[in-house]
């Protein structure tokens, strides 16, 4: 487990959300923080050039700007495995792709603009592969945003 | 269908936010809007739940939280809102939702993922879920994920 530094810390814990939408929001953000500035963004610089964050700014909801989102579940048979995730990843509209341990071991979300584009790419990759993708669309959301403490 | 102001925003910020003191400013010279529209236009779309938030977007497995594990619960149709509600409240629960069954081979309606340091950690936390559900819960099953195949972020063309 690796060891933050008090800066580090802050942003982590205290800059998940509520960035401000202010003229100047790094020196607003970073007197909260008892930080300047431009200590603020080079050390969130650090913390994206290091891979600790994926990214620093806004997090889109994908499906409240119109497009379609949906999970699919696929189960591989495991001497096909590295074959079926390339014919599945090679698609554009697949965003995410986890391997799992279960006999559904393969699980991706399928994402458009179009709702007809999710249904097509779904049934693109059942013919491709010749296996069955379960939909596993989102049917209601009980939504906490998620704080990585660290 | 997104506007094409908001397509440009998302293509001008879906990366990140400019790491420069008036990043709004720079979004807005990417944009061609002026910096108050940016501002204007972002706090509606975060109003409005288009955007969840804006700050520093962690990258759980370089923080440590390497375990993923997706619990997924059987439990009566006309209980899973209510159990939604309270398995979602959790603070160790990132992500919660209904989903729909595909018998036999998957019996489960109601998903909650669970990240933890370790398996140990996250089986820890399941048991808590299990106990708040009680026996409501007709089955339920972990699947820890073993590998990213794939991981783009939203991308959309301005």
């Amino acid at each position: 487990m690796r060891v933050y530094d008090p800066t580090e810390r802050a942003i982590l814990n205290g800059l998940q959300g509520g960035f401000p939408l202010t003229r100047r929001p790094f020196r607003t953000a970073a007197h909260e923080l008892g930080l300047s500035e431009g200590e603020l963004i080079d050390a969130i610089r650090d913390l994206l050039e290091s891979g600790r964050l994926s990214r620093f700014g806004p997090l889109w909801n994908a499906e409240r700007l119109g497009g379609a989102v949906c999970l699919c579940a696929m189960a591989v048979p495991q001497e096909r495995f590295e074959q079926v995730a390339e014919e599945v990843n090679a698609f554009p509209e697949v965003a995410h792709n986890y391997q799992r341990e279960h006999a559904f071991n393969m699980w991706f979300v399928v994402s458009a603009e179009r709702p007809e584009r999710v249904t097509e790419v779904m049934a693109a990759i059942a013919a491709r592969t010749g296996l069955a993708v379960y939909p596993m669309p989102k049917q209601r959301e009980f939504f906490l945003e998620f704080k990585a403490e660290v | 269908m997104l506007d094409p102001i908001e397509r440009r925003l998302i293509a001008a910020t879906q990366a990140g936010l400019p790491l420069v003191p008036e990043p709004y400013r720079a979004v807005a010279e990417a944009t061609g809007l002026d910096e108050a529209e940016v501002i204007e236009h972002l706090r509606r779309l975060l109003a409005s739940g288009a955007i969840r938030r804006i700050g520093a977007i962690p990258n759980h497995y370089a923080l440590g939280l390497v375990a993923n594990g997706m619990s997924v619960w059987d439990v009566p149709d006309e209980e899973v809102a209510a159990i939604g509600a309270q398995v979602g409240a959790l603070d160790f629960v990132s992500h919660c939702y209904e989903r729909p069954r595909h018998p036999p081979q998957w019996p489960y309606n109601l998903f909650a993922m669970v990240h933890g340091r370790t398996r140990a950690e996250v089986l820890g936390k399941v048991g808590i879920i299990a106990r708040l559900i009680g026996p409501a819960a007709r089955s339920h099953d972990v699947l820890f994920s073993t590998r990213i195949l794939k991981k783009s972020g939203l991308r959309i063309a301005a």
